[in-house]
């Protein structure tokens, strides 16, 4: 088990955005999100990378209690997210945003990087050669030195990833990777996270394009209005009769492309 | 890329011969009063440095750094007067106490982000005021402190200009020259990262409150030294050199130089200062010429001198303008990132 959440709580004042969910992550496995708009998805997320402190509940990784652990804490024990919204450094080239993501598994302090010591140097190669190495696992190593800004939105989400891939985790949760792109590049994007599978990652994933999801996920949870309300495998959701009504009977969430 | 190529070779010779042209300004002016402007710049200039690691690359704008200046000032002033201590532990404590006080003052006030932080660091600074000039029986308050001695290395005394010039050179590049080595590297990148996105540094496993601290006490530990050197400079200490002013002061250097570039601070210090000394017959009303030049440098140079610099030779170095494809692309970014995260 790589993630497992037992009865995970989250309210902000009187509203209860995540309710008593049990939800658990296998090792190796993909297993996605899904929900209505406003199900509590990102806040389930952000409970599970540590960016909530949930309101009751308990985190278990890996079986240690991470349950108030900080964000920074949980990428260190191998738990790497993106965001929506790709949080690039616009003006910056590609390569500059991604050598950062290697800066946690490095020692280097303040007098390290002023006398510039072996261990520095050292440590500054390897964040550089991880950076270069992420990229080439997602396609990209061709855009090592353009700025962020002028490259397209699918290779934006993609540098995202490989920012995320270059903390070495273990578990990559990503928060709509295909979010804002269209479908030969969503395409795309399954594919290189049916990739990271086959290269020993666990995968995470919130996403509304369903279509992606059942092709990929080996296994969903759903969520609506903050509760667990099905779970299982891609065949099992589809036939799910509750599912169907919270996408179709309730509001007409649903997308299929 | 031809252009390109001598454009390095010409970056890379620009700080030998800034060098050399400083070392030679006692040999090419011995007017004093030109000599006293260019050492108060140089002073000026490495608490601005300061400032520029925590606003700057750190995204931090903390108004705090003329106490921090003053609590330097204080302490060298103090060891060298009431302690009669040397001149090099005298400077050496006076930095370590700026960074103990520093280090104590960060750990409270990074607490907040943004707007408050700066209005909190301004308190900060208001108290270290306060404290330096109510603490009469240590610092003498309004009277100030008198006679701190010639500051001496073994039997060198640095009594003369020249001698106080070489000295405070030796500092600015020594501060210059760490800020680059820090800067350029895993640690300057981590602060980048953090003003660019507190949220997606944590999500990278940065912890993002230690590494602002070590940002704020770096920059409190320039801002000590600044003091510290000018105690020993002007050899007399009024509670004003920490007054709030002297905190928009530097905040204003630094805007004018280019916030957040290795080079802005001397180049806003050293324009606005020489600014200032040439209409000082203006008096007052200088601010009437100051006012609206900051204004249009605000509207058309947004980066600063060095920073709006930095950007065109960037430019062109990519050569072409965005595609019109590009365009489109990155407002689409922009839009998304205006209609934002969450669900």
């Amino acid at each position: 088990m790589m993630l497992k959440a037992e009865k995970l709580t989250k309210r902000f004042g009187g509203n209860t955005a995540v309710h008593a969910v049990d939800f658990h992550i296998k090792q190796g496995e993909i297993t996605a999100i899904i929900g209505p708009n406003g199900a509590g998805k990102t806040t389930f997320f952000h409970l599970i990378s540590g960016f909530h402190k949930p309101t009751s509940g308990r985190l278990l990784l890996q079986g240690k209690d991470v349950t108030d652990k900080p964000p920074y804490t949980m990428a260190k024990m191998g738990v790497a997210r993106t965001f929506q919204t790709t949080k690039l450094f616009a003006e910056a080239t590609v390569i500059d945003n991604l050598i950062i993501g290697h800066r946690l598994r490095t020692k280097s302090g303040l007098w390290d990087a002023v006398m510039r010591t072996n261990r520095y140097r050292k440590e500054e190669r390897e964040c550089r050669e991880k950076a270069m190495k992420a990229l080439e696992f997602v396609g990209l190593p061709e855009l090592a030195d353009r700025p962020v800004a002028s490259i397209s939105q699918e290779a934006q989400k993609r540098v995202a990833i490989a920012l995320a891939l270059s903390t070495d985790p273990t578990l990559v949760l990503l928060d709509e990777p295909a979010a804002g792109i269209n479908a030969d590049e969503t395409s795309g994007i399954a594919a290189l996270i049916r990739k990271m599978k086959e290269a020993g990652l666990t995968v995470c994933i919130i996403e509304h394009k369903m279509q992606m999801i059942m092709s990929l996920a080996d296994r969903i949870m759903v969520l609506n209005q903050g509760m667990k309300i099905a779970e299982g495998t891609p065949e099992e959701i589809s036939r799910n009769e509750t599912v169907i009504e919270a996408y179709l009977g309730g509001a007409h969430h649903a997308q299929t492309d | 890329m031809r252009r390109h190529a001598a454009f390095n070779r010409a970056s890379k010779l620009a700080v030998p011969v800034l060098l050399l042209l400083a070392a030679a300004i006692p040999w090419l002016t011995s007017n004093p009063y030109y000599l006293d402007i260019v050492v108060k710049v140089f002073i000026w200039t490495i608490v601005v440095n300061g400032m520029n690691i925590i606003a700057g690359y750190t995204g931090q704008l903390s108004l705090a750094h003329a106490g921090f200046f003053g609590i330097g000032a204080y302490t060298f002033g103090l060891l060298m007067t009431k302690a009669a201590m040397p001149f090099l532990p005298s400077l050496v404590i006076a930095v370590l106490v700026t960074g103990l006080v520093g280090s104590v003052a960060g750990m409270i006030s990074l607490r907040l982000k943004g707007h408050y932080f700066a209005i909190f660091s301004l308190c900060v600074g208001v108290v270290l005021l306060l404290v330096i000039e109510k603490w009469e029986s240590l610092t003498e308050g309004v009277r100030g402190l008198l006679g701190i001695p010639i500051p001496k290395i073994g039997s060198f005394e640095f009594a003369s200009m020249t001698s106080q010039y070489y000295l405070m050179l030796f500092f600015l590049v020594l501060t210059m020259f760490v800020n680059h080595r820090i800067i350029h590297s895993l640690v300057g990148r981590t602060f980048i990262a953090i003003r660019h996105s507190e949220e997606l540094a944590e999500a990278l496993g940065i912890n993002v409150m230690r590494n602002k601290i070590i940002a704020f006490v770096h920059s409190t530990v320039l801002a000590g030294l600044a003091g510290a050197l000018y105690a020993g400079y002007i050899r007399f200490l009024g509670p004003d050199i920490a007054s709030v002013e002297h905190s928009f002061d530097m905040l204003l250097y630094l805007l004018v130089g280019g916030i957040g570039t290795l080079w802005g601070p001397l180049v806003g210090t050293a324009l606005v200062m020489i600014l200032m000394q040439w209409l000082q017959s203006w008096q007052e009303y200088r601010m009437i010429i100051f006012g609206p030049v900051l204004v249009l440098l605000v509207l058309f140079l947004p980066y600063g001198i060095i920073g709006t610099l930095t950007r065109l030779m960037h430019k062109r170095r990519l050569g072409q303008p965005l595609t019109q494809k590009q365009a489109v692309e990155r407002s689409v970014l922009h839009d998304q990132s205006l209609a934002g995260g969450g669900e």
